[in-house]
């Protein structure tokens, strides 16, 4: 027995058993993968988009300037409710109401309209991208041109106003045909008991 | 006819190639990661074509959920202790030091100003319940929101005001909400919007 044990202490010692350097990667890839899904849940990884507006201040806001914008070139939005939006052109004249169309915010709505209405300008701003393309123009440049373009007294002057029962979402998506269409002059006002009387009418 | 021998091969895949990958992406999101702030209330912003993105620093943000709720919050910690300062003088509150020590750690908060102890009070997991949650009153009668933006303006002129409103949200909320700023004569805002492609025109 004792003979035995002495043999393979011997074989112990004389031969280091010659251990794999091969080691098992598989919980270290399990912590991996666990504290990448935690990282890709707990971050933002794309920043918000903005949308910048400037409002008019409340002193500039007076009579004058109201009936300051020609009629003719004038076009009122109003923003009803269940997103469906509703525009007429210059005022009441002569004791003839404007026409009140009713639309909506799809392509086929709103946007021919607009587009239709600020063609001469939407051709311009076309006409610069293509001169930026081959031109090189450095944005700040390019965003000048568009807005000396687009600030064009011919432009039309879109009034965007809300009724109580349009969303923030109807706002935002009037606002964004304003860019598509690049339009320059609008603003969003209160809605007049006028306004409220043609869709009345309408309704 | 000659035996088919079905070669045994090992099961053990050797992992090294993908502990490497793992760590890779690891990397990657750990320093490109700036944290979820934690909000009070979910809000889905409308889908707007507007690229520009906003600045990460000095924001003055304003929350606004689809029940026309309004929460309010700045960034920079002694900043907040500020404007808590001089939003509790304006109302003839004081803070102790363990209360504006909490607040400079709220990230956004919607509680009318004289809720405001009893709310620093809470545990923060109980802060955005709906009970506790009430928005910050801006009617023409009491209109909290129009000083804690005027304050906060005062504070750092730096501050540039976001507006993050739910989709669902009504106009006469949004209007509110301008016809204060308007009042305090912050005409120029930001809207937070998510993206949508521009459609073509040409």
């Amino acid at each position: 027995m004792s003979e035995v044990s002495q043999d393979s202490q011997v074989k112990q010692k004389g031969k280091t058993k010659k251990m794999s350097t091969r080691v098992d990667f598989t919980p270290m890839v399990d912590l991996g993968f666990l504290l990448i899904t935690f990282f890709m849940l707990a971050t933002t990884l794309s920043k918000p988009q903005t949308m910048e507006i400037a409002m008019p201040s409340k002193e500039k806001i007076n009579e004058e300037d109201q009936t300051k914008i020609k009629a003719s070139r004038a076009v009122t939005i109003l923003l009803g409710k269940e997103n469906k939006v509703f525009y007429y052109e210059g005022t009441r004249e002569n004791n003839i109401d404007p026409v009140l169309v009713e639309t909506d915010f799809s392509p086929k709505g709103m946007r021919q309209f607009l587009i239709k209405k600020n063609y001469d300008i939407m051709v311009k701003v076309r006409d610069l991208k293509a001169k930026r393309e081959v031109t090189k123009l450095s944005y700040q440049d390019f965003e000048k041109q568009k807005n000396e373009i687009i600030s064009d007294k011919k432009a039309p002057i879109i009034l965007i106003k809300g009724t109580i029962d349009s969303s923030y979402k109807n706002l935002i998506d009037a606002l964004d045909e304003m860019a598509i269409c690049n339009i320059g002059r609008y603003a969003i006002v209160d809605i007049t008991p006028f306004d409220l009387e043609l869709l009345a009418k309408k309704l | 006819m000659p035996k088919v021998k079905i070669k045994r091969k090992s099961t053990a895949i050797d992992m090294t190639a993908m502990c490497d990958v793992a760590f890779l992406l690891l990397t990657f999101f750990m320093l490109t990661s700036n944290f979820t702030q934690k909000e009070p209330v979910a809000v889905s912003t409308p889908a707007s074509i507007s690229e520009i993105k906003i600045p990460d620093r000095n924001i003055i943000s304003i929350l606004i959920d689809a029940k026309g709720k309004v929460f309010f919050g700045i960034d920079g910690q002694e900043n907040r202790v500020q404007l808590l300062t001089k939003m509790g003088a304006a109302y003839n509150t004081t803070f102790t030091p363990a209360e504006l020590k909490e607040f400079s750690l709220v990230n956004k908060f919607g509680v009318p100003i004289n809720l405001m102890k009893s709310y620093l009070a809470l545990k923060t997991e109980e802060r955005d319940l709906p009970q506790n949650a009430l928005g910050i009153p801006c009617d023409s009668l009491d209109n909290q929101f129009k000083n804690w933006v005027s304050l906060a303006k005062g504070i750092n002129g730096e501050y540039r005001i976001a507006i993050k409103a739910d989709q669902a949200t009504t106009y006469p909320v949004i209007k509110k909400i301008m016809g204060s700023l308007q009042d305090i004569n912050e005409n120029r805002y930001n809207l937070l919007t998510s993206l949508k492609s521009t459609p073509d025109y040409e």
